[in-house]
């Protein structure tokens, strides 16, 4: 087991590397754009020029040039935003962090949930009208865009119906940190919740339903019923659980590209200032100091969350664990 | 015979498909008697799978149809709730399948899995259980079997593993064991391994084996009756030494005149039963083998019964008399031999002599 | 027994029960009896036509040139000429809300946005944008991945690790991202446009959103491909037509290629639906379509400021994206459940 972690962390680093790699060359090596300009962005007087030019070494050799940007990014976190009144990009995306983490999590306790419902009570109540009721349901949920979605949401709970009861209680859009109010919290946080889950529910639902009929018809579930187990049995303890290996690695990765900056299309329609709307104000800035960071940070989390799939795979299917 | 454990009566099981209805089992019946065995032989297509499967109503899809009744210890199982039916597998009947690689699931642990049935049938601790587990892969012959009870199914080989399916099958002492096609996918000394172990479960609990098998072989070295099945209906049905030495159909005939075999002068060339087997949606008019049987007359349009010919409890769908078939028989499996007119019933040729 | 011909004769008068039937008919048959997926392909296909008719729309019926700002416009409702902007703000209009929803085919149907454009005619140019980018997208990028897949699954060795490393390095980046980045960068290079080699691409093209979108998906879709690619390759009638003498061209394109077709075939309506929902995505977040162009994700990002007071501009653009891609998604069901070998045994209606 040590060298399957050992081996799998290799790969993990490996992959980040070659991540940080595409960044630089994206963003410092694009042919036919200054680096140090598109840095500087709008307030680019030669002043700044030459300074950005010397923090990551544009007259200097290539693997230095990298060896700068990753130092202002992880080691000095100098990064700073010009766009943005020389911010420090790398503090403010830990102070924004906590918005984003709440939102997600959040919304995948909800979708998990739901959608492993969803899934299950499809498949069992296969042939009758439930099934394909449940499925168109998802069948939207995957058809919508979810920031249109969050202005349908935003449309009703905070126009029109805003004052009927059903909806007073919906407190401004925007975002209240837990340690400040944790009802206000909740109460902003209900909405965006729904929101954001509504697109996994409808794929996850339908990928279950999918891997649940598939497994139904294996030959260890046809020995279970042999067996004489009772059909609900047979349909948790032994379909629904070799559905998890799957489940559980397409949630890894989605939850991972949500913290990552997928969350960036609802925090933007809800106001919430999490790391997706810094991304977001900072490509109507084009501001790309704080783009490179949100985009690194973003994918070392992703990366780093499907490595733990991976761990969680092996602990679920004991045919991929190391002998 | 004696009241028999299970009787299968004029079983009909359809699909419904985008091609048509498919007649998988078209009118079955049989009998076990307690303690006996049966050896269900067809080649694939027969129906014999499904004869077995909708015995233990294991058979889900929504374009199913039956027909037909299966008396079990005096109840018909086809009108049993879910709940009911469910007591009865695993307890009463007891299944095991073709394929040992994939019919165990593979996230749990063998033991864990062989527990979870002993508990859904009887009350007991799960140290009970777990003792009784590693007790039964003893029985089955499985090495260390206290260690390997905490294993996982791809840790077992192919033959390993059928042996935990056939532990976990007679793990609640059923009355019958349906095997269905229990070493085809196995290499042949496991099969025999196998074979012996069933054998030896049999004896020492008196189970009830109905095997089903494309293998001759295989049906002549445990069953004590043989049915056989073409296009999802019976056509002969006997002791295994009436079928083997005294067929009475002419499928039947086929089957046997494609054996090689090693104790007889080599045939120029083995027979094979010429054609090709039905479809199941389109059934012949008539006998389903008549197209492909060489013996076919003009009665054969009429669909023959299954019937005791001679009263010696010998069951046969042909329309031909039982002269007629002697003659024809002994050409159909030894062709080698049809210039030697006084062949009756190859006496010398039966490794135990003659003895009835 | 019957002798060898006998036996051959025989087999003869029984081939007709037993005759082969090619599996695209089948496939075709199933897919036409599949009503969900044919309604679906419809309202596609009409919404398809609707866009392209835009052009005729916005001059022969509404009379109004829809991509240009109209704010000092006026309109007939109900008879009576009306300014588009209403409650004057003075010349530049600050303050005011357009006009609602009208009715009227002629005259604003859904109303005005907020600098005074038809939005009935933008909702069409819009869906000429998003479908020409989410098919054209959608058909490189299966076409493109099909190919490497071809040519990585069927010379093996290097030039597979080579390939495979390369689009599980483009996978490594997750897509979103991925796109962010891309489409930034590009939008930050001179305004004047791109020069790719001796080709301008002008920097509001609408090729910049569609490159980009495909080559981001270039994996997702390889992946699949290259895997039946390789299952293919090993079958029994490959190395039949090898033995025969057959070149490597025509091994890949006459023996591989239709194999692999129908899974290309099933993954063509998802990738247009989903690219349809990035590129809407990335129009949103102002980094897809660009000015003067307009697209279903422009107008909704356009239509946020409007949202409480005229909400059918978001509402009407958001609606197009749902049935577009709720269509799609519905005939990719269909388009798979016909090509999948097991559906045999499944009665459909």
């Amino acid at each position: 087991m040590l060298t399957f972690i050992v081996r799998r962390s290799l790969g993990t680093v490996l992959v980040l590397f070659v991540i940080t790699v595409l960044v630089f060359i994206i963003f410092f090596k694009t042919p036919g754009v200054d680096p140090a300009r598109a840095i500087a962005g709008r307030n680019s007087s030669p002043q700044i020029l030459a300074e950005i030019r010397a923090q990551f070494g544009l007259n200097r050799p290539l693997p230095v040039q990298y060896a700068l940007m990753m130092k202002s990014l992880f080691i000095s976190r100098n990064l700073v935003s010009y766009s943005n009144q020389g911010v420090l990009v790398v503090p403010e995306i830990g102070a924004a962090a906590p918005a984003t983490l709440s939102l997600v999590f959040g919304a995948a306790v909800i979708w998990v949930v739901v959608a492993i419902a969803m899934g299950v009570a499809a498949a069992k109540f296969r042939g009758t009208l439930l099934d394909p009721l449940l499925m168109i349901l998802a069948l939207i949920g995957i058809s919508a865009p979810v920031f249109w979605v969050g202005q349908v949401a935003n449309l009703i709970s905070q126009g029109g119906l805003h004052s009927t009861p059903l909806f007073s209680w919906v407190p401004a859009l925007g975002y209240t940190s837990f340690t400040q109010s944790p009802v206000l919290w909740f109460k902003g946080l209900v909405i965006p919740w729904i929101t954001l889950s509504i697109l996994y529910i409808g794929f996850y639902a339908r990928v279950l339903r999918a891997n649940l009929l598939e497994i139904q018809n294996e030959d260890y579930v046809r020995t279970a019923r042999a067996k004489g187990l009772r059909e609900r049995r047979v349909l948790l303890r032994h379909t629904l659980r070799n559905s998890m290996v799957t489940f559980v690695s397409l949630f890894g990765l989605d939850f991972g590209a949500l913290v990552g900056g997928g969350a960036i299309l609802t925090e933007v329609v809800f106001n919430i200032h999490g790391v997706g709307f810094l991304t977001y104000q900072a490509l109507t800035n084009l501001d790309l100091p704080t783009i490179i960071a949100t985009v690194v940070f973003g994918a070392f989390f992703i990366v780093l969350a499907s490595a733990l799939v991976d761990l969680g795979y092996a602990w679920l299917d004991p045919r991929v664990r190391p002998a | 015979m004696a009241e028999p454990l299970l009787e299968v009566r004029d079983l009909k099981v359809s699909f419904r498909t985008e091609d048509g209805t498919v007649n998988a089992v078209d009118g079955v019946s049989l009998e076990v008697a307690p303690g006996e065995t049966l050896g269900i032989v067809g080649e694939s297509g027969s129906g014999k799978s499904v004869t077995m499967m909708s015995v233990m109503r294991l058979i889900n899809d929504p374009n199913a149809s039956f027909e037909g009744e299966v008396i079990y210890k005096g109840r018909d199982l086809m009108t049993l709730s879910q709940d009911q039916i469910r007591d009865i597998r695993g307890s009463g009947i007891a299944m095991i399948f073709q394929d040992p690689m994939t019919s165990l699931n593979p996230v749990y642990r063998v033991g864990w899995q062989i527990e979870e049935q002993i508990r859904a049938h009887e009350k007991v601790s799960k140290q009970a259980a777990r003792a009784r587990a590693i007790e039964l892969l003893g029985a089955v012959g499985i090495p260390h079997p206290a260690q390997r009870v905490d294993d996982y199914q791809h840790q077992f080989s192919g033959g390993m593993r059928q042996r935990v399916m056939i532990a976990m099958a007679v793990s609640c002492s059923p009355d019958l064991l349906i095997a269905d096609e229990p070493t085809t996918a196995l290499d042949v000394t496991i099969q025999a391994q196998i074979l012996a172990l069933i054998k030896k479960l049999r004896d020492d609990f008196g189970t009830a084996v109905i095997l089903i098998s494309h293998d001759m072989g295989v049906v002549a070295d445990i069953a004590d009756r043989v049915a056989v099945m073409y296009a999802g209906r019976v056509v002969e049905q006997g002791s295994l030494r009436g079928l083997f030495y005294d067929a009475q159909h002419p499928y039947t005939w086929g089957l046997l005149g494609s054996i090689a075999r090693l104790d007889r002068p080599r045939p120029r060339r083995l027979t094979a039963i010429r054609g090709l087997p039905p479809s199941l949606i389109r059934l012949p008019e008539g006998c389903a083998f008549g197209p492909r049987c060489p013996y076919r007359f003009d009665r054969c349009a009429e669909v023959p019964l299954l019937t005791d010919k001679l009263g010696d409890g010998h069951l046969d769908a042909c329309h031909l008399d039982p002269e007629q078939k002697k003659e024809r028989r002994d050409r159909a499996i030894r062709p080698d031999l049809t210039a030697r007119q006084d062949l009756a019933v190859p006496q010398d040729l039966s490794p135990e002599g003659a003895e009835q | 027994m019957a002798t060898l011909l006998e036996q051959v004769e025989l087999s003869a008068e029984l081939r007709p029960a037993i005759a082969g039937r090619n599996p695209w008919a089948l496939a075709g048959r199933r897919l036409r009896r599949n009503r969900m997926a044919l309604a679906a392909l419809g309202l596609f296909l009409l919404i398809v036509v609707l866009s392209l008719l835009a052009p005729w729309y916005a001059r022969d019926v509404a009379h109004v040139n829809p991509l240009v700002p109209n704010l000092n416009g006026t309109t007939v409702v109900g008879g009576k000429v009306v300014p588009v902007m209403q409650q004057g703000g003075g010349s530049l209009h600050l303050g005011e809300t357009p006009i609602g929803p009208t009715g009227d085919l002629h005259h604003y149907f859904l109303g005005a946005d907020l600098v005074g454009r038809d939005v009935a005619a933008l909702l069409l140019y819009g869906g000429r944008s998003s479908l020409q980018i989410g098919i054209s997208s959608a058909v490189i990028c299966c076409a493109v991945a099909t190919l490497v897949a071809l040519v990585a699954g069927f010379f093996g060795g290097l030039v597979d690790t080579v390939l495979s490393r390369i689009m599980d390095i483009i996978w490594a980046f997750p897509v979103f991202l991925l796109a962010i980045s891309i489409s930034t960068e590009l939008l930050t290079a001179r305004s004047g446009g791109i020069q790719v080699g001796p080709v301008h691409v002008n920097a509001a093209s609408l090729w910049l959103p569609t490159a980009i979108i495909a080559f981001i998906y270039l994996p997702y879709v390889y992946r699949p491909i290259r895997g039946q690619v390789l299952s293919v390759v090993n079958k029994e009638f490959v190395e039949a037509a090898i033995a025969q003498g057959a070149s490597n061209l025509r091994l890949i394109f006459s023996e591989i290629l239709p194999n692999v077709v129908s899974t290309v075939i099933v993954f063509l309506p998802l990738m247009i639906a989903t690219n349809i929902i990035l590129e809407s995505s990335l129009s949103f977040l102002s980094i897809g379509v660009q000015p003067p162009n307009v697209s279903w994700g422009t107008i909704i990002s356009d239509g946020q400021d409007l949202l409480y007071s005229r909400p059918w501009v978001s509402m009407s653009a958001g609606i197009m994206i749902v049935l577009t891609v709720l269509a799609l998604n519905v005939l990719g069901d269909g388009v798979r459940d016909a090509l999948d070998p097991r559906a045999k045994l499944r009665v459909e209606g």
